[in-house]
């Protein structure tokens, strides 16, 4: 199984909204995936083969594993759409 | 739960600064008893150690802090700026809708957030919410959402 995490500052509040927007994306999409949320701080040791979260955050989660996505939009689900296509393999 | 209910929207405020901005968001949430005034605290504080990551899409911000910091019911406000404000984020600047987020331990925190995703992921809904002039406009535009 895919693992995706979706991060913010605090774990609480927009990682969650994002994860519900990227389970959307990947629903439509037919990926399979556990989408997880959490802060930066648990989230830089966390195993993920994904990380998505802001271009803020995104810059201190460069040493980990995971490919790093930036969504700019959190709202635009086309954004979210494009930048799995863009980012994740099969 | 208290979702955007009229006593928790602000509309046209004049804010000078981002810390401010937010102060008002929260300080909606204080004056229902939704959240106790460290929240307030809380979300200042969050704001200048982590930054405006929380500017999430452009023109909104959605400050927030933890649970524990005070929040006694899962509750979403709303101020409109009346003059955009700079959040220092690189790409959503400036910040026209300000969301404070009371975000509950609860339930009821996932349903808040589902619905604000809701009414936010449709770009037209954004454009209504920031040229709502009464609460009127805010409540057509919600109840379209239902």
């Amino acid at each position: 199984m895919i693992k995706v995490l979706t991060v913010c500052g605090l774990g609480q509040g927009t990682s969650l909204i994002l994860k519900m927007n990227v389970e959307q994306a990947l629903g439509d999409k037919g990926i399979q995936a556990d989408v997880e949320h959490t802060d930066v701080s648990a989230a830089s040791s966390m195993q993920a083969d994904y990380i998505i979260t802001s271009n803020e955050l995104a810059e201190s989660l460069t040493d980990h594993s995971a490919n790093v996505i930036i969504v700019n939009n959190y709202f635009d689900m086309d954004e979210i759409n494009q930048a799995i296509e863009e980012n994740f393999t099969e | 739960m208290k979702f955007l209910e009229e006593n928790l929207i602000r509309l046209k405020a004049e804010v000078e600064t981002a810390q401010e901005a937010i102060e008002a968001a929260g300080s909606m949430l204080l004056k229902e008893q939704l959240v106790e005034s460290t929240y307030i605290n809380a979300m200042v504080n969050a704001y200048h150690a982590n930054g405006p990551y929380f500017v999430l899409a452009p023109h909104i911000a959605i400050p927030h802090a933890r649970p524990e910091d005070g929040v006694k019911e899962a509750s979403v406000s709303l101020v409109t700026l009346k003059e955009p404000i700079k959040f220092g984020h690189a790409t959503n600047d400036p910040v026209r809708l300000v969301f404070g987020l009371g975000a509950s331990s609860s339930e009821e925190h996932l349903t808040v957030l589902r619905s604000l995703t809701n009414l936010l992921n449709d770009s037209g809904n954004v454009e209504g919410l920031k040229n709502a002039s009464c609460y009127e406009d805010i409540k057509t535009i919600l109840e379209k959402e239902r």
